[in-house]
């Protein structure tokens, strides 16, 4: 990963303000192509509002956002095609199948081979049995698969994720995460993974930043993490700064 | 494509409108009550309509002259109606489905989804309406593809101004959520009374006379009656009723994209529930 390479995303000053209540308060980070960034928080912390200004649904009230260079909301339009994300909070028509829901959104992202990559993204997720029923008719862990397939589907550069295991069980939950890795690795993609499990961020990113009422807290590697906070998980750090305790464990 | 036009989203492209109008046609055929619902009360308004007009015109002389204004104000009126349901409620799929994030996030231009939603405003409209027109000539004989070019101009100015209401609608959608839903349903029916449907602009009091007049579709409502009981085609009506529309459907985007951005202001586009 080269450093000194223009950042896939650029947060600088960010701010959001609801009717006097603050959702972010003046955050900047910067991610490398190629990076795995976990974003830590309880309720409330602000990660939904900084991946929305991120994905250009929400407007700052201050403070600058760059995805792959692409000032966000307004250049939006650029750089949509070479992104995508996933939430548990985001259906997707149920009365469609797999199939045309996938298709539908492929030609949305102006995929070139629908059928091509709807095959490939089938036997990658293991879609097959259910790619022509109504997608209303899944388990949560059959559309959590089918949202994941929707995110890839244009073979992002950049990857949002809001909690993309919530409600799955373990095992679903752990192959999820398999495929995160196997994408990443392949196409050397951005992730940026806002979650409460530390097990999935502990797993996949290499880098964390928590955030406390809109603030970062703290911004580093969970193993610099470990060893600031004398932790043994990252479940531990994340007790810490969320309770107030992040300054006598750090020192 | 310059990158300024890409990015106020002024990129236009016919390939997303057709994936939109596709994931609407997938909704709708798989489901019948869907289909069953858009023929349903067209029907229902025409038969009842209908017989009405077969009964007073037996017994009032200017009604036996002015054949089909009643089943013709009817079908004008579902044509007026059911175009901005039609809109409305494909723009209400993806908010009852809370597909609307993923619709948002994705390159589709608003233009696109817009242009989308009248498509299916008209696929819609076809479905509830061609087979009704059928029936009014089988049952009563009043023939409205015998209007001819007349038809056209009627349409064409009553589906302008149901879209730019629908497209006035959406917006409140996305910046107030399911609150605004039972505008979706209702806003057209503020139109029955002041757009004359069922009777002259002459009978209202003249202040409320003006208001009648600064809506497109009572010029085409007038122009029916001219054209029925008086065999007038009234051109003069239609240019104006097509004047007001573009100047309501530019207010209609203007308002649409304003409320947009204010949703964005808001952070409404994530929480579009009640």
């Amino acid at each position: 990963m080269d450093a000194s390479a223009q950042p896939a995303i650029a947060v600088e000053n960010l701010r959001k303000t609801y009717k006097g209540t603050t959702a972010v308060d003046g955050i900047s980070f910067r991610l490398p192509p190629g990076s795995v960034t976990g974003l830590l928080g309880g309720n409330g912390a602000g990660k939904t509002t900084t991946i929305a200004i991120i994905m250009g649904l929400v407007m700052p009230t201050s403070g600058r956002v760059a995805v792959l260079g692409a000032q966000m909301p307004k250049e939006r339009y650029r750089v949509l095609h070479r992104m995508n994300f996933e939430s548990p909070y985001v259906d997707m028509p149920m009365r469609l199948t797999v199939r045309q829901n996938l298709s539908v959104f492929a030609q949305l992202y102006g995929v070139a081979d629908i059928r091509g990559r709807i095959a490939q993204l089938a036997s990658d997720l293991d879609l097959g049995e259910f790619l022509d029923r109504q997608t209303g008719k899944l388990s949560a862990g059959q559309k959590t698969r089918v949202s994941l397939a929707k995110s890839l589907l244009n073979r992002p550069e950049v990857l949002l994720l809001d909690e993309p295991t919530a409600s799955l069980d373990p095992d679903t939950a752990d192959w999820v995460r398999s495929r995160l890795e196997d994408y990443r690795r392949e196409r050397g993609a951005t992730i940026l993974l806002a979650s409460h499990n530390m097990n999935e961020v502990e797993r996949l990113c290499e880098r964390v930043i928590i955030m406390k009422r809109g603030r970062i807290e703290d911004d580093d590697a969970p193993e610099k993490l470990l060893a600031r906070y004398g932790r043994e998980t990252l479940e531990e750090v994340f007790l810490d700064v969320a309770r107030g305790r992040q300054r006598e464990a750090a020192q | 494509m310059s990158d300024s036009m890409r990015d106020v989203g002024l990129d236009f492209s016919l390939n997303r409108v057709g994936a939109m109008v596709r994931r609407y046609w997938y909704l709708l055929r798989s489901s019948w009550p869907r289909i069953l619902d858009l023929i349903y009360w067209p029907t229902v308004q025409m038969l009842m309509w209908g017989f009405l007009q077969l009964y007073v015109s037996q017994n009032a002389g200017f009604f036996a002259k002015a054949g089909g204004v009643f089943i013709g104000s009817v079908l004008l009126w579902d044509i007026l109606f059911r175009g901005q349901l039609g809109f409305s409620i494909s723009f209400l799929e993806e908010m009852y489905a809370h597909n609307l994030g993923n619709i948002m996030m994705s390159p589709l231009r608003p233009a696109e989804f817009i242009s989308a939603l009248m498509i299916m405003s008209i696929i819609r409209l076809a479905i509830g309406m061609v087979p009704v027109t059928f029936l009014a000539i089988a049952f009563f004989g009043f023939n409205l593809w015998s209007l001819g070019l007349a038809l056209v101009a009627f349409f064409i100015n009553l589906i302008l101004t149901s879209w730019a209401i629908g497209i006035f609608v959406a917006g409140l959608l996305l910046r107030n959520g399911m609150g605004a839903e039972s505008l979706a349903w209702t806003i057209m029916f503020l139109f029955l009374p002041l757009t004359c449907v069922y009777y002259p602009v002459a009978v209202l009091p003249v202040w409320l006379q003006y208001f009648a007049w600064a809506l497109p579709p009572t010029y085409v409502f007038e122009g029916m009656r001219a054209l029925l009981i008086d065999h007038v085609f009234r051109t003069d009506l239609m240019l104006e009723a097509l004047a007001f529309n573009i100047v309501l459907f530019a207010a209609a985007s203007f308002a649409f994209f304003r409320l947009l951005a204010s949703a964005r202001w808001h952070g409404s586009l994530l929480q579009t529930g009640e």
